[in-house]
């Protein structure tokens, strides 16, 4: 018996952990036992059941955030293996080990792996990402939507605001006021709806302000690291597009 | 930064191309004109620039104001970011990182070249008919002419990827593939210019222009 459980697999972590907003970060290391299939969520959910350190020392549960398990809320968003990404599709078995787990820090950190993603909402309200409906009466259908469009713009509405852009980008940081890609690439999709494209010019004219779209250097790493596969370089540059074709026409019409 | 920065940042990358980028080519060029044709070559060249009418105000204009410009606010966007190519070892953020940090050589090197060349000019020690002796008493020194071959290098490539960043920021190239085809076309300007002006370094070493400046050295002891 003895013998079977020291020779059990076990899983070496290594996190970094922070205990209040103003503290400074420490790491632990912990040894979770292996299981099949597990990812790094099982194995954060066995450090709350037991939290004891490597050393056998007792310790707090390390806090994090999740939700729905497959990759879609955006919510367990962390730094695993240096990489920002989902924890809840990070499996342990094709992972290098140790696991290093670090909060992704271009947001605020709340505790230990939980982060403050409160700027990427406030950049959706920014540039209105939404399709303006409201009124006093019903205003019927409104005009569909060519197939073809609605196609890639599907793409793009796959955003989880889940923030790992935002953590690859360069130019995402507290000397940059850059807004991130995930809103611009919303700027595309709400630009995109028929009955969105009616306010079309608020969402560009938001962009052509202080830390909108201009803070972007194109390193391009943000395309790379979108879980959703989301083309947020091709939407950068057609918002771009946008943008000058927008700064020329109210030049002209001065 | 005072005013809004999306007209900051477009007229930084504006510049960059027209007339800055222009004005580099146009350098090349004139370089070249060294290499390709020695010494006679290269003054009637020098002459051509500077019979062009205006030539105060088109300097002021194309070259001082905007180098002033482009230079200050690229340095101060260069601060405004990071250089994370250690946790995303990807080519595209490789040149990000590359194109500040070329930038940066690239304004503290036209810094020290305008001192070397143009002030000279005007301050008197040198004269645009001697600009060929002037570079080639630099060039063949070992030291400068390292940090000249570097400084190049770097500038050419400052210039070829800041003209593919301007398609994009422009909205010009917009898929992956327009994207992809333009950094093909880019780095082949790169390889162009760089070879243009490197080839004018080694011919601006050479011994022609060596011998009229002897002339002139034995002249004055005379
Ligand atoms: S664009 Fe991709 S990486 Fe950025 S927040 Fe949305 S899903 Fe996440
Ligand atoms: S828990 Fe929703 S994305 Fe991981």
């Amino acid at each position: 018996m003895a013998d079977t459980a020291t020779a059990q697999r076990t899983v070496k972590f290594i996190i970094t952990r922070q205990e209040r907003p103003d503290t400074a970060p420490y790491t632990e290391e912990f040894d979770i036992p292996y299981r099949p299939n597990m990812n790094v969520i099982s194995a954060l959910m066995e450090i709350q059941r037991n939290p004891v350190k490597s050393d056998g020392t007792r310790t707090t549960p390390v806090v994090w955030e999740s939700n729905c398990l497959e990759e879609v809320c955006g919510a367990c968003s962390m730094v695993i293996n240096g990489k920002p990404r989902q924890a809840c599709s990070a499996l342990i078995d094709k992972l290098e080990q140790p696991i290093r787990i670090a909060p992704m820090t271009t947001f605020p950190v709340v505790r230990d792996l939980v982060i403050n993603r409160e700027r990427m909402f406030q950049a959706l309200k920014r540039v209105k990402a939404w399709i303006p409906i409201d009124g006093t009466y019903d205003l019927g259908p409104g005009p569909r939507m060519a197939e073809t469009k609605r196609q890639w713009a599907y793409e793009l509405s796959k955003c989880m605001t889940c923030g790992v852009c935002l953590e690859a980008c360069p130019n995402v940081n507290d000397r940059s006021s850059f807004i991130g890609p995930a809103a611009i690439s919303q700027v595309r999709l709400f630009n995109a709806h028929p009955t969105g494209e009616m306010n079309a010019h608020e969402r560009l004219e938001a962009l052509m302000t202080d830390g909108g779209i201009e803070g972007c250097g194109n390193s391009q790493n943000c395309v790379r690291s979108c879980p959703k596969g989301i083309p947020l370089t091709t939407s950068i540059a057609a918002i771009n597009k946008d943008t000058t074709k927008h700064m020329f026409k109210k030049w002209l019409s001065l | 930064m005072s005013g809004n920065s999306y007209y900051s940042r477009k007229l930084h990358s504006l510049l960059g191309v027209i007339p800055l980028g222009l004005f580099f080519i146009e350098h090349a060029l004139t370089n070249y004109s060294a290499f390709e044709g020695g010494k006679e070559k290269f003054l009637d060249s020098v002459h051509g620039l500077h019979d062009l009418p205006l030539i105060f105000f088109l300097e002021m204009f194309i070259i001082w104001l905007p180098i002033l410009f482009h230079g200050v606010y690229g340095l101060y966007l260069a601060f405004t970011s990071n250089l994370n190519v250690g946790r995303f070892n990807y080519g595209r953020n490789w040149a990000f990182a590359l194109q500040r940090i070329t930038g940066v050589i690239t304004f503290i090197f036209v810094i020290w070249h305008v001192w070397q060349t143009r002030i000279q000019v005007a301050l008197g020690n040198t004269t645009y008919d001697e600009l060929g002796e002037h570079m080639h008493s630099i060039v063949t020194q070992p030291g400068y002419f390292t940090l000249y071959f570097i400084a190049v290098l770097a500038a050419v490539f400052h210039f070829s990827n800041g003209l593919w960043a301007f398609l994009v920021s422009w909205g010009i190239t917009i898929g992956p593939r327009a994207q992809r085809v333009s950094s093909r076309i880019c780095m082949g300007i790169f390889v162009i210019v760089s070879v243009l002006f490197l080839l004018s370094l080694f011919a601006f070493r050479g011994d022609e222009f060596a011998s009229a400046s002897a002339a002139i050295g034995t002249l004055q002891l005379g």
